[in-house]
């Protein structure tokens, strides 16, 4: 992360006027680099402009390649490394397969998911969180805005359109 | 949106049943009919098989044929028609408030229940020994060389307290309790629904959740007992523990499409407006989740019987699976009942909206039909089935006369469970 990144910290004490909130900050062209809440808002990502997840993509690739792994290691197996006559069917008897391949399946698209979620949401066990105002994790809504990407816009009038939009305070916040 | 507006929406809309849309319910009749006419006509006069004669047993008759393509759609409308009553119970019983506008759609399926029963009775007593193998009286007499130690062995459960090989009292008795209580619980519903109408208040939600509650109990019976009865006695000599349960995955599935269905057709045609794409998007999951249910438990049928490769249980599969007439449909039930539902479905976009609902669900109809017709055709049939216009005219024949009763059943009463507690939940619906 950049040294001496600069916020400037929007504290909301209502959902309700969060969500009003987001809109009319947006509305008037700030972009708005997060929203830390100590619940889940119903709706937040939906005002914030979220796009759908890809995440299921994911899933689904990665089921798909568990189910080749799993065909791949089965065919490998049963009938070129070690072929053995079970029930009198063929080395390659494909209904017998389908419940490995689904189970394959199932681990390596909750596995792929899981894995693909926690590094495009900075989860590494490495990361550094940063911390905009510990409240969030108690009583209050905070709405981070990067001023480095609101250039065109001075402080004073993004505290001033935090202010208007509800905000019960407004503070600034740069990480070293 | 977490922003609860307040909603108008008319709670007093009626379904019109109008003339052009009876109209087009009497034309596929029609049609079904002369498909019918052309097909019997055709096993009339087509040549006998005498294969059946050669073999020994009885030589084939062409109606036989018709009371096999009857029984199909008895056990699939019959089917059907409770699905929507259980679906309905469901949602009281899991304190479902996402439903509560469609309830009224689910509970008219089964305005068809009371005709379904009187016309698988019928078709028993005319139909029974062309059937159903195990109506022989010879086979439970010892000294008769057709005499058949395992059938006699079951025989009770088809005859008791008679005698085995007279009248299966047992067999019937169940069929008539069956029929008679879920038409009892049906018309409870209903009952209920009426009064709530009028009166309101939350009593009547509560009354509902505790007759559901009794209703989900036999249903839990009887639909497996129904399908042992209706559709497993045919084979005979064969058996498989989750049977009932495969046929009740069929008509989940076949009764979910016709429910999706009958919602989007309504709110093609103006109504239902609170309905909107998430209400949707619940029904589609439903049918794509059930949709797996049944490969779930075709598969494992399959699987087992397949791997442990016993004669007397793969003899189900090998008459299939080795026929030139049902080898194919085999193939094609999974393919319409798995892989298209699972493909098509998948995406969210898929299931909220309509379009590919229509087409899937339009589609699974068709494929829990031919699941149907193949678990009934060989074991009555032989080697003389298979899906001709015989059997496409009985499908639109019922299929149209099913629609005109629940259609008819939807517009006598309010559309809309305009008194239900959780209407609001569901306006509010988000997905």
């Amino acid at each position: 992360m950049e040294r001496d990144t600069h916020f400037i910290l929007g504290v909301y004490d209502d959902e309700d006027v969060l969500l009003h909130a987001v809109e009319k900050v947006r509305g008037s062209g700030v972009k708005i680099h997060e929203v830390y809440s100590p619940y889940p808002v119903h709706g937040l990502e939906h005002v914030l402009g979220y796009k759908r997840s890809k995440l299921p993509i994911a899933a689904f690739l990665f089921g798909m390649l568990g189910t080749s792994l799993a065909l791949t290691m089965q065919l490998y197996m049963m009938r070129f490394d070690w072929p053995m006559i079970i029930g009198g069917k063929d080395f390659a008897a494909f209904p017998d397969f389908v419940p490995v391949s689904f189970e394959m399946t199932v681990l390596l698209a909750a596995f792929g998911m899981v894995g693909v979620f926690l590094i495009t949401s900075n989860l590494k066990p490495w990361a550094q969180p940063r911390i905009f105002d510990v409240r969030s994790t108690d009583d209050k809504h905070i709405m981070a805005i990067d001023l480095a990407n609101n250039s065109s816009l001075d402080l004073d009038k993004i505290t001033e359109i935090l202010n208007e939009s509800g905000a019960t305070e407004v503070n600034k916040k740069s990480f070293e | 949106m977490a922003h609860h507006g307040e909603h108008h929406y008319n709670l007093d809309q009626r379904f019109d049943f109008t003339a052009s849309i009876k109209k087009s319910i009497l034309t596929v009749l029609v049609l079904g009919a002369v498909l019918l006419g052309i097909g019997v006509v055709m096993a009339m006069t087509g040549g006998h098989h005498e294969e059946g004669a050669e073999a020994g047993t009885h030589a084939f008759h062409w109606y036989e044929r018709l009371y096999a393509s009857i029984w199909v759609n008895n056990v699939f409308f019959s089917g059907i028609a409770i699905i929507g009553v259980f679906f309905f119970a469901i949602q009281f019983a899991a304190q479902a408030g996402w439903s509560a506008p469609i309830l009224r759609v689910m509970l008219s399926l089964g305005s068809w229940l009371p005709i379904a029963g009187v016309l698988m009775l019928a078709t028993f007593f005319v139909a029974n020994h062309d059937l159903f193998h195990w109506t022989h009286s010879y086979l439970f007499d010892k000294n008769d060389p057709q005499y058949d130690k395992i059938i006699d062995g079951k025989g009770a459960f088809f005859f008791w307290p008679m005698e085995k090989g007279t009248f299966p009292v047992f067999y019937i008795a169940r069929m008539v309790i069956f029929f008679g209580f879920w038409v009892f619980f049906f018309n409870k519903f209903k009952q209920i629904s009426e009064q709530e109408d009028q009166l309101g208040g939350s009593n009547h939600w509560y009354k509902m959740r505790s007759w559901s509650a009794f209703f989900l109990i036999f249903f839990a019976v009887s639909s497996s007992m129904s399908a042992w009865d209706w559709v497993m006695s045919i084979d005979t000599h064969w058996f498989s523990t989750l049977f009932g349960w495969y046929v009740f995955a069929s008509w989940f599935v076949s009764g979910l499409s016709v429910i999706t269905l009958i919602v989007l057709f309504l709110k093609g045609k103006g109504y239902l407006e609170m309905v909107n794409e998430n209400h949707v998007h619940d029904l589609g999951k439903f049918v794509f989740g059930f949709s797996i249910f049944w490969t779930y438990l075709w598969f494992s049928q399959f699987l087992l019987i397949y791997y442990a490769n016993i004669p007397e249980e793969t003899v189900y599969f090998v008459e299939r699976l080795e026929s030139d007439i049902y080898g194919p449909f085999v193939f094609v039930n999974l393919g319409l009942n798995f892989f298209l539902p699972f493909l098509v479905l998948m995406t969210r976009d898929a299931k909220r909206h309509g379009v590919f609902l229509k087409l899937v669900c339009s589609i699974l109809l068709v494929g829990h039909w031919i699941d149907f017709t193949l678990m009934v055709q060989p074991g009555t049939l032989g080697h003389n089935g298979g899906i001709g216009f015989m059997e496409l005219g009985m499908l639109l024949v019922y299929g149209s006369s099913f629609a005109f009763v629940v259609l008819g059943a939807l517009a006598k009463r309010n559309l809309i469970a305009k008194n239900h507690p959780m209407l609001e939940e569901s306006y509010n619906h988000h997905i």
